[in-house]
């Protein structure tokens, strides 16, 4: 009866042969082996293995890589350079735009303003100030370099104002101000209450009116009436010629 | 048993030495494991066939391997080494996967 393999099997694993030994050794040399392989593979360098053709090539890849990502750089650098630049000259000119608005602001009287300056009470009892008086007055306070002048803490004088006689006292700008008049001026308080005093001058109408001035002198007024700024109907900005 | 046995201390082994591969032979090592490994299913084969030799089974174990590592030497002095240790891996797969069916065969009638 032929042995089956079975059988083969059963009586090999009893009986051990030489033959056995020498399966025995290059079994166990083919399974070093591959622990090695399997041990070297899986500790990480995914370049250890690789032939020199392949890291050729793949030296190749990673030095196009670099060059394309340095390019890349470059114009974003130049990209960048360019908006801060412009977002520069932009800052600056926004700082000198609010730097204006400001300046103009104090003049066209839209802007409350502070600073030294002087504070005028004309008490006309009689009512009887004259409306070009009081006009001479603020020429001859504007001549001594006030800067910002408001009358009463409600209006503010301007390049613009008028002023009208009124019933119980003066209209300036459309609104009725009446005695006694607070005028407040900023601008240097000696220079501003010399100009008050000349013969003929603001103190010499007023009393021709039968009125009486109080004139004190302030390190800090605030003038915090303020006017609408209103769009020019008729003139319009034009370049200078050159 | 002692192949089982030889198996297992080839494990341990392996596990215990951790030992360098020299570079020279890093792209031939997983060639030549692949090889061995044909080998081995080629004699468990003959084993069952009955016409199992230990002298045959050395000789194939070891002229598997060096023909294996020589064909992927001479590729990578070809440059195309990568290609060449494909196909031979490809080789040896299809004998595994022969020699492993006439196994089975053998073992489950099937």
């Amino acid at each position: 009866m032929p042995e089956t393999p079975a059988d083969r099997l059963r009586r090999s694993l009893r009986h051990p042969s030489r033959g056995q030994a020498v399966v025995a050794v290059l079994v166990g040399l083919l399974i070093f082996a591959a622990v090695t392989q399997v041990r070297l593979y899986s500790a990480g360098n995914a370049y250890s293995g690789l032939r020199q053709s392949d890291l050729v090539q793949a030296l190749n890849g990673l030095q196009a890589a670099s060059t394309r990502a340095n390019s890349e750089i470059r114009k974003l650098t130049k990209t960048r350079n360019q908006l801060r630049n412009s977002s520069e000259k932009r800052t600056a000119a926004l700082v000198q735009a609010n730097r204006e608005l400001k300046t103009l602001g104090i003049l066209a009287g839209t802007a409350p303003a502070v600073g030294p300056g002087i504070e005028i009470v004309v008490d006309d009892t009689k009512g009887e100030y004259q409306v070009n008086h009081l006009l001479d007055g603020i020429e001859e306070l504007r001549d001594a370099g006030a800067e910002a002048i408001s009358i009463n803490h409600r209006v503010r004088v301007v390049a613009q104002s008028w002023f009208e006689d009124a019933d119980n006292g003066i209209e300036v700008d459309g609104q009725i101000v009446t005695a006694p008049y607070t005028i407040d001026v900023i601008g240097d308080p000696d220079t501003l209450s010399k100009a008050l005093d000349f013969p003929g001058g603001f103190k010499d109408d007023v009393s021709l009116d039968h009125g009486t001035t109080a004139v004190k002198k302030l390190k800090k007024i605030n003038i915090d009436a303020v006017r609408e700024a209103t769009t020019p109907r008729f003139a319009q900005p034009s370049t200078p010629a050159e | 048993m002692i192949a089982i046995l030889g198996m297992i201390v080839g494990l341990v082994a392996g596990l215990v030495f951790q030992p360098d591969v020299p570079l020279w032979l890093e792209p031939y090592l997983p060639i030549a494991v692949v090889a061995a490994m044909d080998a081995v299913f080629g004699a468990l084969r003959a084993f069952f066939d009955g016409i199992f030799s230990d002298k045959v089974f050395v000789v194939s174990f070891v002229g598997n391997v060096l023909i294996a590592a020589l064909i992927v030497f001479i590729g990578d002095k070809l440059g195309v080494g990568a290609q060449l240790s494909t196909g031979v891996i490809v080789v040896l797969g299809i004998r595994i996967f022969t020699n492993v069916a006439a196994i089975r065969r053998h073992i489950f009638h099937a």
